[in-house]
């Protein structure tokens, strides 16, 4: 956190503020290779941006009817909506996974049929939740078929190198997220010989690096992966998972966790289980929303900003 | 779908067909295993079974879960919703690691012993 307050004059409240009242909503502008947070939503459009912009949502869990939010299908439309009012169009989202609760066709055709009225392009990596159907093999068939393995892919936009991992499929007793070596194998080979300046954007459904162990938030293989990654400059790792905004800054690289668009979830320590986290209902809507990213070319600014579905 | 034929009946099942799929397990098996998951946890995390005995796992969580054998021992469950359950018939002694599939963090094992007058082992 301290690399955050001298590199990029972000003071150490204010990401905290962050951390406490943003939504999923986050803008990134990319700075030297840092991301600097310009604040809530509203203030980051206001600045002109001539890069890049998309959208992170994540952890829409379609089918989820407990009491924490008897209604998960109507806060992911709650959250397209407010992307479809967006003033300025953003160039394409990004969903980080348990796109449904529990894998069921009906439930991947209720999520995709709101979400495609964002009218954006949607780049997935699957959750947990998206690979309990018997035969494991719905998500694959839906999102993809042009992937590497159980999802892998990476694809250029505006001279950023994205990068969607699987740390979801093969998980082991006892263990965390799990890329796997033939999934490490891909990527070290998808990044060799691109220029260091090139700035990387990475995402995967559970978080690239260990929020809290005892709950599973971390994944046992994400060191190999970054160790392919020292050579940039600019590289920010974009989780869901854990439905709640935290972030880290760790020399060269930026990890950033987004919101859920269904339900809360304690932070780390605070509640006997991971489970979700029941709140008063006027309560709900400030713990759920979309984070928007955006690039700058010339600043080389990278903003996140966290923006909750109210207040 | 594919399910074990004991899980099925329970699984998705009304309150009523459940209560007669228990009394069933009880009158089939002397002593039946049952393992409850709450707040992420298995209870007990081990049990001690005799051979032939069927254990049922039940989900009490909010959030789904899943039992899967750490070296597919034993046949996965379905995706489990809260208040779901699934059974498994253990015949063959030995130790059975298992972990859920969502939340790999969350571990257990069943010891299958064998039966008076059998001397299987594993
Ligand atoms: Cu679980």
């Amino acid at each position: 956190m301290s690399e955050f307050d001298h590199r990029d004059g972000v003071s150490r409240r204010k990401v905290l503020e962050c951390m406490t009242w943003c939504g999923t909503g986050v803008l990134w502008t990319i700075s030297g290779g840092v991301p600097h947070s310009l604040g809530i939503m509203g203030e980051a459009q206001a600045a002109e941006t001539k890069g890049l912009t998309f959208l992170q949502i994540s952890d829409s869990h379609v089918g989820f009817d407990k009491p924490a939010n008897p209604n998960a299908l109507g806060t992911l439309e709650e959250a397209i909506k407010k992307v479809s009012a967006l003033p300025q169009k953003p160039a394409f989202m990004i969903h980080t996974g348990d796109i449904t609760h529990l894998s069921k066709e009906k439930e991947f055709d209720d999520a995709d049929h709101i979400i495609s009225q964002s009218r954006l392009d949607v780049h997935y990596v699957p959750g947990e939740h998206d690979f309990v159907d018997t035969d494991r093999k719905i998500y694959q068939e839906r999102y993809g078929r042009a992937a590497k393995g159980h999802g892998w892919y990476s694809f250029d936009a505006n001279g950023v190198h994205f990068i969607g991992l699987v740390n979801t499929f093969d998980l082991k007793a006892g263990g965390l997220g799990n890329l796997g070596t033939e999934q490490l194998e891909w990527l070290e080979h998808d990044v060799k010989g691109r220029s260091a300046s090139t700035p990387i954007v990475l995402f995967a459904h559970i978080p690239l690096w260990t929020v809290y162990q005892d709950w599973g938030w971390g994944t046992d293989d994400s060191a190999q992966a970054l160790s392919y990654l020292k050579k940039f400059g600019s590289v920010t790792v974009l989780n869901g998972h854990i439905h709640q905004v935290m972030q880290k800054v760790e020399g060269n690289v930026t990890f950033h966790t987004a919101r859920s668009t269904a339900f809360p979830q304690p932070a780390p320590g605070t509640a006997p289980s991971p489970g979700p986290m029941k709140v008063p209902e006027d309560q709900l809507r400030k713990m759920l929303g979309i984070a928007n990213v955006n690039f700058k070319q010339n600043e080389q600014r990278l903003a996140i900003v966290d923006s909750p579905l109210q207040g | 779908m594919l399910r074990p034929l004991i899980a099925s009946s329970v699984l998705g099942a009304a309150i009523g067909s459940v209560l007669a799929a228990s009394v069933l397990f009880a009158r089939a098996e002397a002593t039946p295993g049952t393992v409850f998951i709450d707040n992420f946890i298995f209870n007990p995390k081990g049990l001690t079974v005799k051979a032939g005995t069927t254990v049922t796992w039940t989900n009490r969580d909010d959030i789904v879960h899943g039992i899967a054998a750490s070296n597919n021992a034993f046949k996965k469950s379905p995706a489990m919703d809260t208040d779901d359950s699934y059974s498994f018939t253990f015949t063959t002694p030995g130790t059975y690691q298992y972990f859920c599939y969502l939340h790999p963090q969350m571990v257990g094992s069943i010891v299958v012993e064998a039966t008076t007058g059998s001397n299987a082992t594993q």
